[in-house]
């Protein structure tokens, strides 16, 4: 039977997580996403599916142990928020160099630096174009409500073992932090090792007699073999662009003027379409459900029936660049943000979208 | 009776652990390194734990650790080892895990790690290679450097006013109520190699009684590092690493 | 009486030649040999076999694992 509960996201994640089968969650407190942990705690899931729940002593510790369970082929994850995943970046190039299946929760606030507390979508680069060293993607999701929250964890767990990638909900302090009624997903029992070592061969579960010993690695001081590892993540990804692409559109049909905006920025801007539809102005939104890959050939296509297009983020402009480079000219682009936490109303973006038209 | 009479199987009594593997060790000649890798892969054989072990490889040196022991390995980033560690035994708690770090790893990058792992009492075991230098590097101080050594970024010397002290990790780590057995050790002659040994297969065996954490310390040689032959390191480390970092058993419950 | 009578095999190209078997033979049997392997190394051999007992300090101490030792027991009038 469904299961329906008015929740936080963050109680969501965390709800979702111990439902699908997590092996273990790794995590360092930080606001506004404490509640993941919290939750966890609360349900104290280590009595029921056998899941490890630990609090590190730092978001370098948590990374680091999510490497460790992941190289074990579990479902490891961990969460944090900005100041806290850039402290985790060069434990997600090694997760990435590693090719190590994991999920990554990045519940944003407003920086640089320590920032605010409130939501932001600075971190767009940091997540989508490998905020750590070295040619790396992680596929990233974009939640725009509780009940994706939840959906998103399953899928993340999905998708970062089905390519081996680490996977990161890329989410904000606003979607965290709010209540909505949210279908949880159904129970999934956690792996075994003996199902681990069948469907995950390369796991380090000790070296039977029967194989090779298997290496986590991120090291290689051959170029020709660092090369080779750096292809086939480059072939990995291009998979993943053509595949898993997903996005959502509203009243796009006959849309004179596109609106591109994820998670909260795209709450809003759905919004703005319908206060722009009611003074005549045709506007439509897509909304990225998947930030890499990048609907980019889906926003393209727009380019020829759009007359401008609006990107709506919590940053100095950041995704606009991806629209773009998808749209190569062909229309003007535009970016509306508000900066260090401010949540824009839908006035304010209806207006910006006014001044593209009379610019344009 | 010929050579070829007393070379028989028959009349073997030492040979190369099966667990190690045939591929040359990188390390320099000598390497106190070497000694401890055939070390653990000889307890590994003598506790037959070769499917339950998985080794946990820092940076430094010894990243390469993986090549020569026959057993699961992950490499950690820098420092990180016992926080990986400390995952895979909470999600493997039957399998023997240990961590093998050197003393830029275990001492500076990663001393928080290597504190909180001990501190929450994590059942693994930690070996650690204290050559008071960083060998992969190129010779640069260490925490445990020793006042007055030389290396490439304390050329004339440690001091004290301008590095501070030699950290004495060890020491710090017997005074948290995580660990269970810790010890300090050295690999340069056949009595201490004996007993270094018999730590390691001491801490391997705690990881399962549920005690909390094993450190051993293996005072050990740098003889690239030091700029000496093998035999003047490990004459110039029984007469000044072994008066600051003395051996012995610094707790054992 | 008895007498103890030792050998040992060095794989010479795993020995680096570190001179740390030669110091630890209590009984003299080792020397590094004039002669290099394939990596340059001047291997250590059985320059005195001899005296060697087969005590295995030398294969204690190498640090490549490059040593097997081998030991009887003989009888003598």
């Amino acid at each position: 039977m469904e299961e329906v509960r008015l929740m936080k996201g963050n109680e969501a994640i965390a709800e979702a997580a111990i439902r699908c089968g997590c092996d273990g969650y790794f995590g360092y407190p930080i606001t506004p996403q404490s509640e993941i942990m919290e939750t966890m705690m609360a349900i104290a899931p280590w009595n029921t599916t056998g899941m490890v729940v630990l609090q590190a002593e730092s978001e370098l510790a948590s990374i680091n142990m999510v490497f460790g369970a992941a190289g074990c082929g579990k479902r490891a994850m961990t969460s944090s928020s900005s100041p806290g995943v850039s402290l985790m970046q060069e434990g997600i190039s090694d997760l990435a160099c590693a090719e190590l299946p994991c999920v990554l929760v990045n519940v944003m606030r407003g920086g640089p630096g320590i920032g605010t507390i409130q939501a932001s979508q600075a971190d767009y680069y940091q997540s989508v174009k490998g905020g750590g060293h070295g040619d790396y993607k992680m596929i990233v999701l974009a939640p725009a409500s509780v009940q994706e929250m939840a959906d998103h964890t399953v899928l993340a767990f999905d998708l970062a073992f089905q390519y081996r990638i680490p996977t990161m909900i890329l989410t904000d302090g606003i979607i965290g932090q709010m209540m909505e009624k949210a279908i949880l997903p159904p129970f999934r029992p956690r792996l075994t090792n003996d199902e681990i070592r069948e469907k995950y061969p390369w796991a380090t579960l000790g070296k039977t007699a029967d194989r090779a010993p298997n290496y986590i690695l991120t090291l290689e001081l051959y170029s020709e073999d660092m090369e080779i590892i750096n292809l086939r993540l480059q072939a990995n990804y291009k998979r993943i662009q053509e595949a898993e692409v997903r996005y959502e559109e509203f009243s796009c049909e006959d849309a004179d003027y596109l609106i591109i905006a994820f998670g909260t920025s795209a709450r809003i801007s759905q919004k703005v379409v319908e206060l722009a539809r009611e003074e005549g102005i045709k506007v439509g939104l897509l909304r990225p459900i998947t930030l890499f890959p990048f609907p980019t050939n889906e926003i393209k296509a727009y380019a020829s029936q759009v007359k401008a297009m609006l990107t709506v983020e919590l940053n100095a402009g950041q995704m606009v660049d991806d629209v773009r480079l998808a749209v190569n000219g062909q229309v003007p682009v535009e970016h509306y943000g508000r900066l260090g936490g401010i949540i824009p109303t839908p006035d304010e973006v209806l207006e910006a979208m006014k001044r593209l038209i009379v610019n344009k | 009776m010929t050579l070829n009479d007393i070379i028989d199987p028959k009349n073997l009594v030492y040979a190369k652990t099966k667990v190690m593997n045939d591929t040359p060790m990188h390390y320099c000649p000598g390497c106190s390194h070497s000694v401890v890798h055939k070390l653990i892969a000889e307890v590994i054989e003598e506790l037959d734990i070769q499917d339950k072990t998985i080794g946990i490889a820092p940076v430094g040196c010894a990243v390469f650790g993986y090549k020569y022991i026959d057993i699961d390995w992950q490499q950690a980033a820098h420092g990180r080892a016992p926080s990986l560690a400390t995952a895979v035994k909470r999600l493997l708690p039957d399998r023997y895990v240990f961590t093998y770090q050197g003393d830029g790893d275990l001492a500076a990058i990663g001393t928080a790690e290597t504190i909180h792992t001990c501190n929450r009492g994590e059942n693994i075991a930690i070996f650690f290679i204290n050559n008071g230098i960083y060998g992969m590097t190129g010779g640069q101080m260490a925490p445990t450097t020793l006042n007055g050594m030389k290396s490439t970024t304390s050329p004339s010397g440690r001091t004290v006013p301008l590095s501070g002290h030699p950290l004495d990790m060890t020491k710090l780590l017997a005074q948290l109520d995580g660990t269970c057995y810790v010890t300090r050790q050295s690999v340069h002659n056949i009595a201490n190699i004996r007993k270094t040994k018999k730590a390691i297969k001491k801490a391997l065996e705690n990881s399962m009684l549920d005690k909390g954490t094993s450190v051993v310390e293996i005072v050990s040689t740098c003889s690239a590092g030091w700029n000496m032959t093998p035999a003047d390191s490990n004459n110039w480390m029984e007469q000044n690493m072994i008066p600051a970092y003395p051996l012995g058993d610094m707790k054992d419950i | 009486m008895a007498k103890v009578k030792g050998a040992i095999v060095v794989n010479t190209e795993r020995c680096k030649g570190c001179n740390l078997c030669v110091v630890a033979c209590p009984a003299k049997v080792l020397s590094l040999s004039p002669d290099s392997n394939l990596k340059g190394y001047n291997f250590s051999y059985m320059s005195n076999a001899d005296s060697c007992v087969g005590c295995a300090a030398c294969a204690y101490v190498c640090p490549d694992a490059c040593i097997t030792v081998y030991k009887v027991k003989n009888k003598t009038e």
